[in-house]
């Protein structure tokens, strides 16, 4: 995790720099269906982040000998935007990039019904368009949505959330300083009907209790983000509606 | 995880693996918390400024320690460098070509280099030469030349052990050689589901049936340092909570025998 620093990042009333209890969420929004061309998309505001995500298919793998005779292939690409973060970041995909891609395609394809759809591919874009903590997290919840906004058949969506440590504290859902400055950072990827894991990485130094704590903090988390997942699609149906109506 | 020469895993030897695997017992007739043979040579390249070879079953691994004089980076002027990486040699296994590092290469690069790095292993507030100017910079170079599994653990064994003989070049620029600081003793161990079954340390066909795998490193506190979950499948949090246990009492074991 980050180096040592003097700023004090939760006070003795359990009060964190921006104002949040150990177990407060940033404001989370989601939009579906914000871009014209693609089959499905969404757009996601987690605090000081802003994520865009396009997803196309399924449709026809290519190259062909990336096919897979018994289920569709799930390409998620994590990008950041050169402008999104502090310092300009060259623009491409790095080795950090192009490990959270892998591990968002895993995620993602563990709810998608993939069998559906032999030798097929369903490629997912991420563009990050402004950084703030939690970036892979946030944008796996936009990808869901978006993915269940193209009709995908999906066994569950997915939500991303991260807890942390920072003084000594489990907290919930790392702000950037947080990020920068904690002493642990732990993304989770969860099923939230059956509470299972997919996806979960882990930086720093937690003790078994602390994981437990962590964890307990990210599962009641979750309800409360697919909750949000819910409304913005059923949102998209009600507008729809209403078109049709006039 | 590349599928074997053949292309697929033949459903034969699947349903024997997994049907052995109910039994409590696995291909090879390890138990499902058991490793491979582990040998570990250190100095193997005494080229190099520490390096160790790697034999974890039939997956062999070299692991080469360099350390030179460079650049901080701009955000961390008062510590010292570190970078590992991983290259999946074409004399390795049947698909693996040369060229720019992929996913797999990458991604054992990363877990290798996090469970390292946030262990804080290696102290590099101790390797600043000049503060703000000139520090250590320590490159780990693990090749791999023989895949049958878990590249995972051999690569951060290796790292660890390249890492714990490795001395900083210090006669190369006026002063003297010493031994490069270290904290503490990070172990990786690498969990995978067969069916329901968690097991340790898989080699290539139980990684090819596995559904998930989850890769943790703790050190000798019992604290987890470093997890990474992959692979297509799922973890409930009770299997999490057993692998996290399995990796910390296997991980002590191996520490004690092989990285001390």
């Amino acid at each position: 995790m980050g180096t040592a620093s003097d700023i004090k990042l939760i006070d003795e009333n359990n009060i964190r720099l921006d104002g949040r209890g150990p177990d407060e969420l940033r404001p989370i929004k989601i939009e579906t269906n914000v871009l014209n061309r693609a089959d499905g998309s969404s757009f996601i505001e987690w605090g000081g982040n802003k994520i865009m995500v396009a997803v196309y298919g399924p449709r026809e793998a290519y190259p062909k000998h990336n096919q897979d005779i018994n289920k569709a292939i799930v390409k998620a690409r994590y990008n950041m935007a050169a402008f999104s973060v502090d310092e300009r970041k060259r623009p491409g995909p790095d080795r950090r990039s192009v490990e959270i891609s892998k591990v968002v395609s895993e995620a993602l394809e563990a709810a998608i019904m993939v069998e559906l759809f032999p030798r097929a591919q369903i490629d997912v874009f991420i563009e990050v368009l402004q950084a703030d903590a939690g970036t892979r997290i946030a944008g796996l919840t936009a990808a869901s949505v978006a993915v269940a906004a193209a009709g995908i058949p999906m066994r569950d969506m997915v939500v991303g959330c991260t807890a942390g440590k920072v003084g000594n504290k489990i907290v919930l859902d790392l702000s950037k300083e947080e990020d920068n400055f904690g002493q642990a950072d732990l993304p989770m990827g969860i099923l939230p009907k059956s509470d299972r894991v997919v996806l979960m990485q882990m930086d720093g130094d937690l003790s078994v209790e602390e994981f437990e704590q962590a964890t307990s903090m990210i599962m009641k988390a979750t309800k409360r983000i697919a909750q949000i997942q819910r409304e913005a699609l059923t949102k998209k149906y009600e507008i729809q509606q209403k078109e049709q109506g006039e | 995880m590349p599928k074997d020469a053949l292309g697929v895993l033949s459903e034969i030897k699947k349903s024997f693996i997994t049907k052995q695997i109910k039994e409590g017992r696995r291909g090879d007739g390890r138990k499902p918390d058991e490793y491979r043979e582990l040998r570990i040579q250190t100095n193997y390249v005494p080229r190099a400024n520490g390096s160790a070879l790697v034999e974890l079953g039939k997956t062999k691994i070299l692991v080469g320690v360099k350390i030179d004089a460079g650049e901080p980076f701009p955000d961390t002027p008062n510590l010292g460098v570190f970078t590992t990486n991983v290259e999946l040699l074409p004399m390795a296994f049947p698909t693996f070509e040369s060229g720019p590092p992929n996913e797999m290469s990458i991604e054992v690069a990363r877990v290798v280099d996090r469970g390292i790095r946030e262990s804080k292993m290696v102290d590099f507030e101790k390797l600043v030469i000049e503060p703000g100017k000139k520090v250590w910079v320590v490159f780990v170079d693990i090749n791999v030349l023989d895949y049958d599994g878990n590249l995972f653990d051999a690569c951060s064994y290796g790292a660890v052990a390249a890492l714990k003989t490795a001395v900083v070049p210090g006669s190369k620029y006026g002063g003297k050689d010493t031994q490069l600081p270290i904290n503490n003793t990070p172990v990786s161990v690498t969990i995978v589901k067969l069916d329901d079954v968690m097991v340790c340390d898989p080699d290539l066909e139980e990684e090819q049936m596995s559904t998930t795998r989850v890769t943790i490193t703790t050190t000798e506190d019992g604290h987890i340092r470093a997890m990474q979950k992959g692979d297509l499948g799922y973890f409930e949090l009770d299997e999490i909570r057993k692998a996290i246990k399995m990796s910390s009492d296997t991980g002590s074991i191996i520490r004690e025998k092989y990285l001390k």
